[in-house]
């Protein structure tokens, strides 16, 4: 009774949160697919035809993968963030307190959610680049599995940061103040191995560089880092994001006084 | 029969250290239509809050059909349906996707909430509604939603915190209306209200809580008889002028109006009997307030005196 119970209350949170961003669509799955045009345009074609290749391949092939993982990254936080900071702000979550939802399906709703989002618009954007690019694909599971995981640890990035948010400017605080930068620094529009051997060093600790590139070894086969650690550093974040949030609804942070 | 509710020693302190509940202890019985009663600020939400688990407690314990919320949250929660005072459901989502989703919560297969949800919103008069955005509906109509979400697990207890704030009369009774059918088919009703003309004509138990402690814990019927003195009102035909009436307590207010305060031991024939001797003819009379509010001035009252006697030892 409760397994079939909890299962039916998943699929009502995930349903919800799929239905939410598919009926305001073109402010949730159009603006990445313009924002990626345009980086295929400029970097792509403008400048990228004045860089010559890149790890053995054209640079538009190059930044392809790290593009895609940009848009799964920034929707799969944005989704989960702004739409459990807005059901607090209306108070709705309370339809999920109230009810019999053991905390790890709302935190596994909310988190399925935002990996719908972020993968969807991953898949909008590899469509989008088919137009500028020939994808290659060299191994398909690490594609999926690497987009999976990367999807997972923001989503429940993006839930911890609603959890404690006290207003919306407080959702926009860290994807604009860390997420970026990190993303931008991750190795999505060069190789790691360009930069000087201390900032080498710098960029071992920034995440994204491990799912950047496990990313792009899935497409192209070329990676910077061990595929191994990529793949560690994705479950060992994992683990513990689950664990904070987990550990902050149980206690009702920000959602029972 | 196991109570349908059952709070022993419940004591909530919120952060900055206000003390909201100091220990209180209410028994419902399955079945019954209860009024918990307050002034704003009593600690009525803060007790609704702890038994639906949006308010953490201090201390105390609370059993909702025999199950412990410490214990087994989850199935002292699927016994509950909280309307709250708060609208509190998506304003962006239909009427139908609202109590699809909250039946979803609760285990409801969707075919089956499908069902619910019209069966809802038809006895509530919201079907028409069904597919149009929540923020669309006006106030009563989201009370109305509020009440159908309650009810699309089919929970043994309703809780209802100010269902009829802001809601016109004649919806009002409709209302009433609907609770008393519910009622009648073995739900176990909680309702706080403002409306203590609403806790008379609907509840048949009663608490008043006052500053975090119940002040008063009976039936209806005991607490009414409790009322030693009611006020009346009588109008008088213009200018009859009336004087104070020899032997009863009472205030002429104008020319055409006096107030008479009526002891238990007195019958109101006496006051007639005073207004004939003053040849004044009475046009109408009527109770100058609701009488559970008479008692409630009274013991809200006498609970600030206490509390704050307790404060000063």
């Amino acid at each position: 009774m409760g397994s079939s119970r909890n299962i039916i209350a998943l699929k009502s949170i995930m349903h919800k949160e799929i239905h939410r961003f598919m009926r305001i669509w073109v402010q949730t799955l159009v603006p990445p697919a313009i924002t990626i045009s345009l980086y295929f345009v400029i970097f792509g074609s403008l400048i990228g035809s004045r860089i010559g290749e890149m790890g053995g391949f054209d640079y538009m092939s190059f930044i392809v993968p790290g593009l895609i993982m940009m848009s799964v990254i920034t929707n799969s936080y944005s989704n989960v963030a702004s739409s459990f900071f807005s059901a607090k702000w209306q108070r709705n979550v309370e339809e999920m307190l109230v009810a019999p939802v053991p905390n790890w399906v709302i935190v596994a709703g909310y988190v399925g959610g935002g990996m719908a989002r972020g993968m969807l618009v991953g898949s909008i954007v590899t469509l989008v680049s088919m137009f500028f690019v020939d994808i290659q694909i060299h191994n398909i599971w690490v594609i999926i599995v690497t987009v999976a995981l990367t999807s997972a640890t923001f989503a429940l990035g993006g839930l911890i940061n609603a959890i404690f948010a006290g207003s919306f400017d407080d959702i926009s605080i860290i994807p604009t103040f860390i997420l970026t930068p990190l993303t931008y620094l991750g190795g999505v529009f060069y190789s790691i191995s360009l930069l000087p051997e201390f900032w080498q060093g710098v960029s071992q600790i920034n995440p994204i560089v491990y799912m950047v590139n496990a990313f792009r070894y899935g497409f192209l086969g070329i990676t910077d880092v061990s595929l191994t650690l990529s793949f560690a550093v994705l479950g060992v974040f994992i683990v513990s994001l689950y664990t904070i949030a987990m550990v902050l609804i149980t206690k009702g942070i920000g959602l029972r006084s | 029969m196991l109570p349908a509710l059952e709070i022993s020693g419940l004591t909530k302190i919120y952060k900055g250290g206000f003390q909201a509940l100091k220990g209180i202890d209410l028994t419902v019985k399955q079945g019954d239509f209860f009024a918990l009663l307050g002034p704003n600020g009593a600690g009525k939400s803060t007790t609704i809050g702890i038994i639906t688990s949006l308010v953490n407690k201090t201390a105390g314990n609370v059993a909702v059909f025999g199950h412990d919320i410490d214990q087994e949250l989850e199935a002292a929660k699927s016994f509950i349906g909280l309307v709250p005072q708060e609208f509190n459901f998506n304003q962006f989502e239909s009427l139908m996707k609202i109590l699809v989703n909250q039946a979803g919560y609760y285990g409801v297969e969707r075919k089956l909430a499908v069902q619910r949800a019209e069966k809802y919103l038809k006895q509530l008069n919201l079907w028409e509604k069904r597919n149009d955005a929540a923020r669309m509906l006006s106030g009563g109509m989201k009370r109305r939603l509020m009440i159908a979400r309650a009810l699309m697990h089919e929970p043994k207890m309703l809780i209802l915190d100010e269902p009829t704030a802001g809601v016109d009369i004649e919806l009002r009774r409709s209302m009433w209306e609907f609770l008393r059918e519910l009622n009648k088919q073995g739900i176990t009703i909680i309702l706080t209200t403002h409306y203590l003309e609403e806790a008379e004509m609907l509840c048949r138990n009663i608490a008043i809580i006052d500053s975090g402690i119940i002040v008063e814990n009976t039936d209806m019927k005991s607490l009414l008889a409790k009322l030693d003195v009611e006020t009346f009102v009588f109008d008088l035909k213009p200018n009859s002028e009336p004087q104070e009436l020899v032997g009863l307590s009472s205030r002429v207010i104008d020319s055409h109006t006096i107030e008479v305060d009526v002891k238990k031991t007195q019958t109101i024939n006496a006051v007639f009997t005073e207004l004939n001797n003053q040849g004044i003819d009475v046009l109408s009379m009527r109770n100058k307030s609701n009488r559970l509010e008479e008692l409630f001035v009274g013991l809200v009252g006498s609970g600030q005196a206490a509390s704050k006697s307790a404060v000063k030892e």
